[in-house]
């Protein structure tokens, strides 16, 4: 490419400050065709548009469309003719790469999925192989992952908010929402290790026992959590501008949820109430008490006042689990499927608890010898082939997974409810103005890395 | 390298010992927990026994509501005998073997049978068979509101015709889906509005969830010591 060539790269490339080339021209069976591509919007206005078109692609860099989503719209004015959406910027294999791991390492690759509630994916995924192992969680590892998807659930709905927020022009929203979310992922840390992405919810149980101070903690964090999340309320609920943004604004009712397969907080906005944890209840959920929040107007606004009202009751659900916290094993017993390891804080971290190996080394060659197994080849899963869902706090999120018998996953099949929730996009902006499709996608709240997997 | 033979092994239960897989089946037969295949196992957990294919139907009855509901399909559903190859019930979950092309007729009768009333459709999703010869199927999640339950619908199709019926017509929402099990696995769902791909780029070549598309990767080195890339690594069958 030399200095003196006329393409838009090259002069870009060398001059920054270059006037841009005009736009470019097509002619089409449908017309004359102008792409433009930004500062040469000039070279098309004398241009005789008597029909005019104007084809929108934005993303999947773009701040308002909550990851990376590219949303192509036509528009007639600022009126929304047809909206269709462009995923897979994010896709990375996590289904093909499980079919090479055996059934516990799964979980590190689920959890990465929707990575903004990594404990429903673990749990959702570990539900599924206890299924197909014909096995159950103890006690005390069902009241631990309830525990820890509820405080995940207001995690994420804080995010919701805060991207929402930040879309619609509301930064406060977002810096605030943000601020109480790490409050939660301390507590989160401090159980798993891990703020996210935490790998601690495993087929069989849960990976350790929650550490000591950790009841305390949450119940310190159960005092200041209703005024923090009172706080966003205050900020966002009374919001004239909040409202008028929102109110009546990507309308999708019960039938049209129905159709597209919509489930969590868009569903529930439009009136139904349908929550699989009292619906089709899993891991205890039939023992806690607690409302299913649902609203009626279906619109941006419905789904906002639905996800408050959920942060709400997970905190009842949250104070529930600590009362019925009863001492006990967090992981099956059966020595052929637990995880061996014993962890224990160490001068040098956590890591394998000294006890523990003392034990398989010196005393007894069948822990050794299972902990080699276990570790190495991993456990065999009964061939056969099972979907179990959970509430995620998106929707259904459901596992399909299918094993031949073997250490590895045959397949695992992931329906997220980002995935099929996006399909509404369409049916809530097309006819509206160009800037509530921003409020749509946020009400459906999608994360791409669910979306992609 | 497996550590087990893929053959029939000693001490094998009687008929589930064949080393070729029957049709439609990925199913490793076999004994044990950890593939022991001879030796002294004095655990007795070497004794378990993995059970055989579920290649035909579930015999009756199926028990919990399978079978009230299967009853009222037979009755209310007429071509039920020539759709519905097999009826399933393992784990608690019941399974339609469906004939490919006649998929969205009967997901159309049990959307709107008042008997049936699966509202809902979660989901599409894809499994590979590379060993039998209707390799690819595909598998419907049903639900039902009115009743709450759920129902799979599963069909098989080959590598030479891999065509289905398009249940978009029926749920709108299998658009997505099914767009996503053509990129993955190439079956193609006569009638989707536009199926085109949905993860990978439009100019890909090939489906990446076939058995048969590698995963790739290459060896990294830790500590002095080469490890494999996932795909090469040593497997335990």
């Amino acid at each position: 490419m030399t200095i003196h060539d006329d393409t838009v790269t090259s002069t870009r490339a060398t001059d920054p400050y270059a006037p841009p080339t005009p736009a470019g021209t097509r002619d089409t069976t449908e017309g004359k065709v102008y792409t433009v591509t930004g500062g040469d919007w000039d070279s098309v206005l004398g241009a005789n548009l008597d029909e005019e078109h104007i084809v929108v692609n934005m993303g999947p860099q773009h701040p308002s469309t909550h990851g990376v989503l590219r949303l192509v719209m036509e528009l007639e004015g600022e009126s929304i003719t047809s909206a269709r959406t462009v995923i897979g910027y994010l896709h990375t294999g996590i289904e093909k790469n499980l079919e090479y791991r055996n059934w516990v390492q799964g979980v590190t690759f689920v959890t990465r999925m929707d990575y903004l509630s990594p404990i429903f994916n673990e749990t959702g995924y570990s539900l599924a192989v206890e299924k197909l192992l014909g096995i159950e969680a103890p006690e005390r590892a069902q009241v631990i992952r309830v525990l820890c998807m509820e405080l995940n659930r207001i995690s994420s709905h804080l995010v919701a908010f805060a991207t929402g927020g930040l879309e619609l022009g509301a930064l406060t929203a977002m810096t605030n929402a943000f601020r109480e979310r790490e409050t939660i992922l301390d507590v989160l840390e401090m159980i798993t290790g891990l703020r996210m992405n935490h790998a601690f919810v495993r087929p069989g149980g849960v990976a350790q026992d929650l550490p000591p101070g950790a009841v305390e903690k949450i119940r310190d964090l159960l005092e200041v959590l209703p005024g923090l999340l009172g706080g966003i309320d205050d900020l966002l609920t009374g919001n004239p501008i909040w409202q008028s943004r929102t109110q009546g604004i990507a309308h999708l009712d019960v039938q049209g949820c129905l159709a597209l397969g919509i489930t969590g907080p868009v569903l529930r906005s439009a009136g139904l109430a349908w929550d699989l944890r009292k619906t089709d209840p899993y891991c205890g959920y039939e023992d806690y008490e607690f409302d299913v929040a649902v609203h009626t107007d279906a619109d941006c606004w419905g789904r906002f006042l639905v996800r408050k009202q959920e942060m709400f009751e997970s905190l009842k659900i949250i104070e529930q689990a600590l009362d019925k916290l009863r001492p006990g094993p967090v992981m099956v017993e059966d020595t052929k499927i637990a995880w061996p390891a014993q962890l224990a804080l160490g001068s040098d971290g956590m890591g394998q608890s000294l006890d523990h190996v003392k034990k398989i080394m010196g005393t007894s060659m069948e822990a050794l010898i299972h902990h080699f197994k276990l570790v190495t080849e991993g456990f065999r899963v009964p061939p056969g082939q099972v979907y179990t869902a959970v509430e995620s706090p998106r929707g259904e999120l459901g596992f399909h997974a299918v094993s031949d018998g073997g250490t590895r996953p045959y397949r695992v099949h992931v329906r997220d409810p980002s995935f099929t929730n996006l399909q509404a996009t369409a049916a809530m902006c097309e006819g509206g103005m160009l800037s509530d499709a921003i409020a749509a996608v946020a009400s459906i709240d999608p994360v791409m890395g669910g979306v992609d997997r | 390298m497996t550590v087990s033979g893929s053959g029939p092994r000693p001490g094998a239960v009687e008929g589930a010992g064949s080393a070729v897989a029957p049709t439609g089946s990925a199913v490793r037969p076999g004994t044990d927990m950890f593939g022991a295949a001879a030796g002294g196992d004095t655990s007795g957990f070497g004794g378990l026994v993995r059970r055989a294919p579920l290649d035909a139907s579930s015999p009756r009855p199926y028990g919990s509501w399978f079978d009230e509901a299967v009853d009222a399909l037979v009755e209310g559903f007429p071509g039920f005998a020539e759709v519905v190859t097999r009826v399933v019930v393992d784990r608690g979950e019941l399974t339609l073997h469906v004939r490919p092309d006649r998929v969205a007729e009967l997901a159309q009768h049990l959307r709107d049978d008042a008997d049936q009333r699966y509202e809902m459709l979660l989901g599409v999703s894809g499994v590979d068979y590379p060993s039998s010869a209707e390799r690819f199927h595909v598998v419907y999640h049903l639900m039902s509101m009115t009743y709450r339950r759920r129902l799979r619908l599963e069909t098989q199709v080959p590598l030479e015709h891999p065509h289905v019926a398009s249940v978009t017509g029926v749920y709108p929402t299998a658009d997505f889906h099914e767009r996503e099990t053509w990129d993955m696995f190439g079956v193609v769902f006569d009638g989707h509005p536009a199926l085109t791909r949905i993860l990978m780029p439009d100019d890909w070549d090939g489906h990446p969830q076939r058995k048969d598309y590698p995963l790739g990767g290459v060896p990294v080195e830790y500590k002095g010591a080469q490890i494999p890339p996932p795909d090469e690594r040593r497997s335990y069958a």
